[in-house]
C-alpha cells in the first residue's frame, strides 16, 4: 500500500479545518486534462463533506509531456507567497488552454496579486524548489499519474467519479462516527 | 516468475534506434533501471514513462541510468519517445519478439507482449530488486526509488 510521504505539514496549501477527519491529498498538474475534470468533482466533494474535509494539493507537473504545466505550476506556488494560492490553483484549472505567461501575470493581477512581485517569485529558486519537493514527494508515495489522491494518507486507487469518490468519503467518515 | 535479486541480469544488445545498439554490459559500472513495459502508446505506459522520464535528476544522483524495453519495432518507438519528449532510451525487443522478455522471464506467451516489470540492476550487472506490477496498474517509482537508495548506501567509499 502506498502512503503519503511526508504527511500533510506546514508548506503544504489546504482547504478545510486542519482537525478535519477526512483529508484528501491530490497530486495533480494544471495543464493534465484529466486533474480539470477532478477539479470539478473536488469542488462538488467538499460542498458535500463540508467541515469533515480537509483537502490539499501538491505539484506532480508533467513537464515533458505538457509543456505548461511546471510554469503553471510555480505561477500558483508564486501566488501562494502573497497567500493567493487557491484562487490562482481555480483560475488555471478553468483555463487550462491558456497558460501562456502573459496569461499567468494577468491571473495574478485579477486575483490581487503585486505583480511585479509575482514576475520575481514565478522565477525564484524557492517557488522552484517547493514544486520540485512536491513532485518528489509524489515519486516516493507512489504517484503514477495525474491525479493521483490520497485519503487520510493512503494512495486511493478507485474511481474518482464523483459518486464512487463522495460515498468512499461519507462512509469513512461514518466509521469514524461509529467509534 | 520474473529473476529475482541475487541473479546475474542476462545481458542484451538491441536496437534503440534503426542504427544504434544499447547493450547491458556497456552499462558496467553505472545502476541500471530495466523497465519492461508492454507496449508504446498504451494509456497506463503512457504515465509510467513520462514518470521516470520527470525523475531523471534523481536516477543520475543515484548513479543510475533508465532503459524502457517493450517488444515494438525501433521506428514505433522514436515516435513514442518524440511524442512523450522521453529522456531515456527505448530498446526494441522485437526480433526475435519478446526474446530477452523471455530471459528475464517476464514474457505474456497468450498476449505476446512482456509484463510490467522492473529490475534494478548494480554497478556489476547484478539484479538486486525486481517487481512486477500487475499489467494494467503503474508501479510509479517509489520502488525504484527506494531500491537504489538502498544500493548506494550500502556502497563502499
Amino acid at each position: 500500500m502506498s502512503t503519503l510521504r511526508p504527511t500533510l505539514n506546514a508548506q503544504d496549501h489546504i482547504q478545510g479545518r486542519p482537525d478535519a477527519p477526512i483529508q484528501l491529498v491530490e497530486y495533480g498538474d494544471y495543464e493534465c486534462p484529466f486533474c480539470g475534470r477532478a477539479h470539478l468533482i473536488v469542488k462538488a466533494v467538499q460542498r458535500a463533506m463540508g467541515d469533515d474535509l480537509l483537502f490539499a494539493f501538491r505539484n506532480f507537473p508533467l513537464s515533458q509531456v505538457h509543456p505548461h504545466a511546471l510554469r503553471a505550476a510555480q505561477a500558483a506556488e508564486a501566488a501562494g507567497l502573497q497567500d493567493r494560492f487557491w484562487p490562482m490553483h481555480d483560475l488555471l484549472f478553468q483555463n487550462q488552454q491558456f497558460l501562456e505567461d502573459g496569461h499567468l501575470l494577468r491571473y495574478a493581477g485579477l486575483i490581487g496579486c503585486d505583480v511585479d512581485q509575482f514576475a520575481q517569485d514565478i522565477d525564484s529558486e524557492e517557488v522552484a524548489e517547493k514544486v520540485r519537493s512536491d513532485f518528489l514527494s509524489g515519486a516516493r508515495s507512489g504517484v503514477n499519474g495525474t491525479p493521483t489522491f490520497f485519503i487520510n494518507g493512503e494512495r486511493y486507487d478507485a474511481s474518482w467519479e464523483p459518486d464512487v469518490l463522495l460515498s468512499v468519503l461519507q462512509e469513512l467518515r461514518g466509521v469514524r462516527e461509529l467509534r | 516468475m520474473a529473476l529475482e535479486a541475487g541473479k546475474q541480469a542476462p545481458d542484451f544488445s538491441l536496437n534503440t534506434t534503426p542504427d544504434q545498439r544499447v547493450s547491458l554490459r556497456d552499462f558496467r559500472g553505472r545502476n541500471v533501471v530495466l523497465a519492461f513495459y508492454p507496449a508504446d502508446w498504451s494509456p497506463v505506459c503512457s504515465d509510467q514513462l513520462p514518470i521516470y522520464s520527470e525523475l531523471m535528476p534523481e536516477f543520475r544522483k543515484l548513479g543510475a541510468e533508465v532503459l524502457g524495453i517493450s517488444v515494438d519495432g525501433v521506428w514505433c518507438h522514436l515516435a513514442f519517445a518524440k511524442h512523450r519528449n522521453l529522456r531515456f532510451p527505448l530498446l526494441s525487443d522485437f526480433e526475435p519478439k519478446g526474446g530477452i522478455a523471455r530471459t528475464y522471464d517476464v514474457y505474456r506467451k497468450g498476449e505476446g507482449v512482456s509484463e510490467r516489470a522492473l529490475f534494478v540492476i548494480d554497478r556489476e550487472g547484478m539484479i538486486r530488486w525486481s517487481y512486477v506490477s500487475p499489467i494494467g496498474v503503474n508501479p510509479g517509482a517509489d520502488g525504484i526509488l527506494e531500491a537504489l537508495e538502498g544500493l548506494s548506501q550500502g556502497r563502499k567509499p
